[in-house]
């Protein structure tokens, strides 16, 4: 089984490594310091398990995890009590809390190897929507672009646009495409003055500079770029609360 | 504001059925004695609606200015001067009222005297009962508000302590000397003396204490060593401080969190290796300490979020010093700087 070990501390990751060598089954193929290492590895390594700390450097493990396509089964190595811990019980392969012993990682290993992988796969994402929920990590969105990574922060944003099974999220600098839902992003930005004003459009309500009437029961908001998108009906209703008008 | 004795809905109950009692045996004690129905009921009526309100006029005075103890004396006084002056009117209506009966004027004088004690008890009983409704009320709002400083005072206490432990960074460090207990036992014994001595210093501090720059530093050093194992070579440190301002004062447990928020901004927002530095100087005969780490301009998270510890920092250098000017934060080339500037008090 090959396995990648991914925190920022080299001691973290060395005590992991040693655990590892005891076990037959396991093969540690890589160590890496970051996320951004991490997502390559993967890609390189196409490992069956990994060890991932959650407090790292730039990207934490929940957002590299955002960015790699077919995750491999993940156990999360955190000194963090407070990251969802609660949702990791029940549905995580296993998290580690440092520090651990020996006997506790031969455990977590024993679920893994007794979790059918598709089974588990499902609790990553699952593990990974409820730690969304977490709000130090919704003030800022992580996407791929071509083969960087970036941080754009929610603030930076200028509107969000459905894409099919995608969203397009528009920044000054361009657009991004990220593979989540409208109602994920409308839940998580609501926070942030986002709103949403149409199936296929949720604003940042601070760059509004005007609103106009557009046929019966229809209006059009103009951003501060110039850019016009339709509100709808329940829309203009959301956009008139947000506003206090 | 304390509630008013007269806003009790059983109150009002009590109060208008005393007063009507009052009123019907005003009424048949005159009809007994032989007066006519009409002069009798005018007088009862006048009599107890006047001695109603001057009553009501007492207990909401006393709402607002509660006696003291010593000045009970001036209940009495006020009760005094009220039944005349509720004498003196009841006479005016009367006189109004019934201007052509002269017998019941008559009777109506010369029963002053025991119209004035009537009123004189009334006034005062409803004195006696508005002061003891108020002193209650009041001892009651007091009570609330120590418990609820208490409360805050020991909310406080326990966040204090809980920050003083740092968990984070002991089961950290602690995962650190497991690793290090299989690869170089050594450094395990080494760093756990370290990490004893960093706590040990930790809790023998007291907030309120001032102590040398030199003694604050010894204590940052500790925790820097702790984390320079935990991070390997991407961390490092650098001091710049003249053996002149180490002997400068400083509020202990101040420059410690300042340290700490630098390394964990600087570690987290960077992939890069990365360099603490500690300055010092005086200025205008104050000790001005500069940490700086650096950060990555375009990713940073806005500076007023609480996710950097430098609020509660701020708030304790108000309390010590009522200003509000002495922590100061600015950014040069991704460089983030927090200046902390403590006025030396002899």
């Amino acid at each position: 089984m090959k396995v990648i070990i991914i925190d920022d501390e080299p001691l973290a990751r060395s005590i992991i490594e040693n655990y590892c060598k005891s076990s037959t089954q396991l093969q540690v193929v890589q160590q890496c310091g970051d996320g951004f290492e991490g997502i390559k590895a993967i890609q390189t390594h196409q490992p069956d398990l990994i060890f991932l700390d959650i407090q790292m450097p730039k990207i934490n493990g929940f957002e590299m995890l955002e960015l790699v396509e077919n995750p491999p089964l993940v156990i999360f190595t955190t000194a963090f009590e407070e990251y969802a811990i609660k949702a990791f019980e029940a549905q995580a392969i296993d998290y580690l809390l440092k520090p651990f012993s020996k006997e506790r990682f031969e455990k977590a290993i024993q679920k893994v190897l007794l979790q059918d992988k598709i089974n588990s796969i499902k609790n990553t994402e699952a593990v990974i929507a409820s730690a969304s929920n977490n709000p130090i990590q919704q003030n800022r969105v992580v996407v791929k672009d071509g083969s960087k990574i970036k941080i754009i922060p929610v603030n930076q944003i200028q509107y969000v646009e459905a894409a099919d099974d995608y969203v397009k999220i528009v920044t000054e600098a361009g657009s991004f495409l990220k593979k989540k839902t409208m109602g994920y992003f409308e839940q998580t930005m609501q926070q942030y003055n986002f709103v949403r004003i149409h199936r296929s459009y949720i604003i940042n309500s601070q760059l509004i500079t005007r609103i106009d009437v557009h046929e019966k029961d229809n209006h059009i908001v103009l951003l501060s770029n110039g850019i016009q998108l339709p509100v709808s009906k329940s829309g203009y209703a959301k956009l008139k609360d947000v506003l206090g008008i | 504001m304390t509630k008013a004795v007269h806003s009790d809905k059983f109150f009002k109950i009590v109060f208008a059925t005393w007063w009507c009692i009052w009123a019907a045996m005003h009424f048949y004690v005159l009809i007994d004695v032989g007066f006519m129905h009409l002069p009798a009921l005018m007088d009862s009526m006048v009599t107890n609606i006047l001695l109603a309100g001057f009553c009501l006029l007492v207990s909401n005075n006393l709402r607002y200015y509660l006696p003291g103890k010593e000045r009970y004396i001036y209940l009495l006084v006020i009760s005094i001067g009220l039944s005349w002056f509720c004498i003196l009117l009841q006479r005016l209506f009367l006189w109004m009222l019934l201007q052509h009966n002269t017998d019941y004027l008559l009777f109506v004088k010369n029963t002053t005297s025991i119209r004035f004690a009537e009123s004189f008890l009334l006034i005062g009983c409803m004195a006696a009962i508005s002061i003891l409704w108020y002193a209650q009320q009041e001892q009651q709002l007091v009570k609330a508000q120590k418990t609820e400083a208490e409360n805050l005072e020991r909310d406080a206490e326990l966040f204090n302590l809980r920050h003083q432990l740092q968990p984070h960074f002991l089961f950290n460090s602690l995962n650190s000397i497991s690793a290090l207990t299989i690869i170089e036992p050594d450094k395990a014994r080494h760093m756990i003396q370290q990490l004893s001595d960093f706590l040990r210093g930790t809790l023998k501090k007291d907030e309120k204490q001032w102590n040398t720059l030199q003694e604050e530093l010894e204590h940052v050093q500790l925790y820097l060593e702790i984390e320079k194992v935990r991070f390997g070579h991407r961390l490092t440190t650098t001091v710049n401080i003249a053996e002149n301002e180490l002997q400068f004062k400083i509020p202990s447990l101040l420059l410690q969190p300042i340290v700490e928020n630098a390394i964990k901004f600087g570690l987290y927002d960077t992939t890069d290796e990365v360099c603490i530095t500690i300055a010092a100087i005086i200025q205008n005969n104050q000790l001005v300490v500069t940490v700086a780490n650096p950060f990555d301009a375009a990713t940073a998270q806005p500076l007023q979020g609480t996710g950097f510890g430098l609020s509660s920092i701020k708030r304790r250098l108000f309390l010590m010093f009522g200003r509000h000017d002495l922590l100061v934060i600015n950014t040069a080339s991704n460089q983030f700087y927090t200046k902390i500037i403590i006025p030396q008090i002899l």
